[in-house]
């Protein structure tokens, strides 16, 4: 009597010894996220217990070496910066994916494409040095400093915006043929195709990704450190220089030290917590208007 | 058992089959007792009990369902693969029990080898095919395999066509090769048995005209078992058919025997339905 | 119902953003070229740097960049691998433990680099003692590139045909023989492109190497001195360094070359392998 194993492709007589192995190695990879939480929560525990989180809302200002840890200015900052990028970068995105798919003439398709990947795979510190370089002295000349919360969204914007277009373009491609044609056959214009029938139609997969970029934007280092002046103050005007969360990380921590750097950890925490609920947000509404 | 071999004739004919003398050897092979597959809560198939007998051909006829196929995969335990499939009974196959869970399953599909219907050379080139099975069983020298892989292509008649093209992919041959090299790559190594589901129903006529002849061939020197949905191929080829029906959904046995009295005086009525059915 | 003249105008949008997104890019990559070219140079590639980095070369971070990489890859490709084996091979597309896997893995591909950097720094450098050291940044960046690997690789195996399983298994091919021999190099376009998308990954990022490998611009010795990888060059030279710019340049011009380099190789490489191999009919 032969019972087999409730697993696909079940373990044949000779091959016990294959699977623990794989298992483990799984299993190690499995558990790098955890490992990561729990470092960071061990780092960041003096500040977290207690009245930890608390400190980052009710401290004034950010004076870490005096116990004061209030980072408001410089969540409005990532906030700031980040909504600003995507309220830049979701419509342009938008248009390159709809150009792509809509309007391009067959021979300027792939070409545009390849533009986007390009623009998707220059590293982000490429993108802050010709921020810094270029951008900044240009923006300080008709608004100084220059290194600002606007140059930072719009360096921002420019490296989410590949991610837009990618993800959009995706999206309208999987809408179904028929659909459009459907469209077509009742009249329909071309920009009423796209804004009525197509765009509607993948607008779960297109706000999904766009949801990811923003929480990519909220996460990105580099690129905002280099043009965004680093000055912790809250954003109260669109030309002056800001600090993002990630900048402050990757200023600060190399010398920050003991209350310090557990702070740094906990902001960390903080912003990899609300990175990931976007991110969890996306994936929900993805799966809510695939099923409608 | 010490009775004398038959004189096994080259080629027969049908009215060999029905008077003349044996063309195979009535002796058990495979011996299957009350064999019952369930996949989870489903059966599949009902206390199967036959004998599979030694040198001859036995084709396995009946309506489609998933019956004959796992009917088929229970002789190499290709069951083992399926989750949740539940097989009990008896299966007798040289001194061992083929369904004895401590059985070397391995070494069990090394002697008893399977062609499928949809022919499934490896991604490699048409040598790999036939070397990976050889060298997992231990066969490193390379001119043992090289001669092991020239016997076996020759066996299905594809030396000459593909001697000059040992090395190139094994997809790039046609519908047919392809089958045929699947069953080189089975009797490489050197089985007793050779399990064939449908291994004709995928090709062209003119290939399957050309492996149906090359299965003819092999009678004698391999036991076969093979599933068939062309009565005429099983008329043509099959020293024994087994006639398999489904009873509310569950396959079971109806009549097995020798294949032309099956054929033309089937016994029970079901038989004669469909044999006249499909014939007529 | 749109009118003609908002057609019109809709199309003249459309193509004005295509249009915008063109020059952008045009625009980077024209200072790119023309700032980078005016400072690179045969000497630039093989030299040490000079005065902070002003002049002179790269080569210590040409080294230091590819070790790196080599240590990311070596921890990453045999784990990545063997995951993404068990997940095709042993689990079910519902199997609450498969489930659990690819969630924890989808979560962690979130995750800001900058905080990869923070973990690395005390995971690495500190609580394992490896200290500011190439090992430290390799480690890290492997986590950073495992996610994305895994699940492409993943992706491949399980589209590879159960036909070849069947006929492996009815063949008395041991599951291991079968994954090495047939079903690995069957996937091999997937797991190339998990391995492209993982090198891109990793020789772009600045922030998780600052403090696991460190900003040590010499000549490594061994993996477990500090190196200073090409962004994080690129980094320290536009803002620590005046008179950077130049240097800055050019390093972020070699940088684009290599993963385009290693990007299309790798391309050219599966594909003539793959049709040499296979070439289906």
């Amino acid at each position: 009597m032969i019972w087999s194993k409730p697993s696909s492709l079940s373990r044949w007589h000779d091959d016990r010894w294959l699977a623990p192995p794989l298992a483990l190695l799984a299993a190690v990879a499995a558990l790098i996220l955890l490992l990561v939480l729990a470092f960071l929560l061990s780092e960041a525990w003096p500040v977290v217990n207690g009245d930890g989180w608390w400190r980052f809302f009710s401290n004034e200002g950010w004076y870490p070496l005096e116990g004061r840890f209030g980072l408001l200015p410089m969540l409005w900052a990532s906030l700031a910066a980040a909504f600003g990028a995507v309220l830049l970068a979701a419509p342009l995105g938008l248009a390159g994916a709809i150009f792509t798919r809509f309007y391009a003439p067959p021979f300027i398709v792939k070409p545009f494409r390849i533009v986007l990947a390009l623009l998707a795979g220059i590293p982000s510190v490429v993108y802050g040095l010709w921020g810094l370089t270029v951008l900044v002295p240009l923006i300080a000349r008709w608004q100084p400093p220059g290194a600002s919360l606007f140059t930072a969204i719009l360096i921002l914007a420019l490296m989410i915006l590949p991610t837009v277009a990618l993800t959009s373009a995706s999206a309208l491609n999987s809408v179904p043929r028929s659909l459009l044609h459907g469209a077509a056959a009742l009249g329909l214009i071309r920009t009423g195709i796209v804004l009525g029938v197509a765009v509607p139609a993948a607008r779960g997969a297109i706000l999904g990704g766009i949801l990811l970029a923003t929480a990519r934007a909220l996460g990105e280092t580099m690129a905002v450190l280099m043009v965004a002046g680093n000055v912790v103050q809250n954003p109260t005007g669109l030309f002056e220089p800001v600090r993002v969360l990630t900048a402050n990380i990757a200023l600060e921590m190399s010398y920050a030290t003991g209350v310090h750097r557990a702070g740094l950890f906990a902001s960390g925490l903080m912003l990899t917590l609300l990175v990931l609920a976007l991110a969890w947000l996306a994936a929900r509404i993805v799966r809510r208007t695939h099923y409608a | 058992m010490n009775t004398p071999k038959p004189e096994l004739p080259a080629t027969y004919t049908v009215g060999d089959v029905v008077s003349g003398p044996p063309c195979c050897e009535p002796v058990s092979h495979l011996r299957i007792e009350k064999l019952s597959v369930a996949y989870g809560a489903t059966t599949v198939l009902d206390e199967v009990s036959l004998d599979i007998y030694r040198g001859c051909i036995t084709a396995l006829i009946g309506p489609s369902g998933c019956d004959k196929t796992s009917f088929l995969s229970t002789l190499n335990r290709l069951t083992d693969l399926v989750p949740g499939a539940r097989v009990n009974g008896r299966i007798h196959f040289e001194a061992t029990d083929v369904l004895d869970p401590r059985l070397d399953v391995l070494a069990l599909r090394r002697r008893v080898g399977m062609i499928f219907q949809k022919p499934n050379p490896f991604p490699l080139s048409v040598r790999r095919n036939l070397e990976l099975p050889l060298r997992e069983h231990g066969v490193r020298r390379r001119d043992v395999l090289d001669h092991k892989i020239e016997t076996a292509l020759r066996d299905v008649g594809l030396w000459e066509e593909v001697r000059d093209r040992l090395d190139s992919p094994a997809l790039a041959l046609s519908g047919g090769q392809q089958q045929r090299l699947c069953i080189a790559r089975a009797l490489v190594l050197e089985p007793s048995v050779l399990l064939m589901d449908e291994p004709c129903s995928a090709l062209d006529p003119i290939s399957s005209g050309v492996v149906e002849k090359l299965i003819q061939r092999l009678r004698g020197r391999y036991t076969v078992v093979i599933v068939t949905h062309n009565l005429a191929q099983a008329r043509r080829i099959a020293n024994y058919a087994a006639f398999f029906w489904m009873k509310e959904h569950v396959g079971k046995l109806i009549e097995f025997g020798r294949c032309q009295p099956l054929f033309e005086t089937p016994e029970n009525p079901l038989t004669a339905a469909y044999v006249s059915g499909l014939s007529g | 119902m749109p009118s003609h003249a908002m057609d019109r105008a809709f199309t003249c949008a459309i193509w004005s953003a295509a249009v915008l997104v063109t020059s952008a890019f045009l625009w980077l990559l024209g200072d790119l070229v023309w700032h980078g070219m005016a400072h690179l140079s045969w000497s630039f590639l093989v030299s040490e740097p000079m005065n902070a980095g002003r002049s002179g070369g790269i080569a210590p971070i040409l080294v230091s960049t590819l070790l790196i990489l080599a240590v990311a890859l070596a921890a990453a490709v045999p784990l990545g691998l063997g995951a993404a084996a068990w997940l095709a091979e042993y689990t079910r597309r519902d199997g609450a433990l498969g489930q659990a896997v690819r969630l924890s893995l989808d979560v962690l591909a979130g995750v800001p680099s900058i905080i990869f950097g923070l973990f690395g720094n005390v995971f690495f450098s500190v609580f394992l003692g490896l200290g500011f050291s190439m090992l430290s940044g390799g480690l890290t960046l492997a986590c950073m590139i495992l996610p994305i690997f895994i699940r492409t690789c993943e992706a491949g195996l399980s589209a590879v045909s159960d036909d070849w399983r069947h006929g492996a298994a009815a063949l008395g091919m041991t599951r291991a023989a079968a994954l090495w021999h047939i079903l690995l190099p069957a996937a091999a376009s997937a797991i190339v492109a998990g391995l492209m998308l993982g090198i891109g990954r990793a020789t772009a990022e600045t922030a998780a190497l600052i403090f696991t490998s460190g900003y040590v611009d010499r000549m490594p010795e061994s993996l477990s001195d500090s190196g200073r990888a090409l962004a994080v060059h690129i980094y320290d030279l536009s803002m620590n360094v005046t008179g950077g710019d130049g240097a800055a340049y050019a390093s972020a011009l070699v940088l684009i070359v290599l993963i385009v380099a290693i990007n299309t190789g790798a391309l050219a490489l599966s594909d003539r392998w793959w049709t040499r191999r296979i070439a289906t009919s």
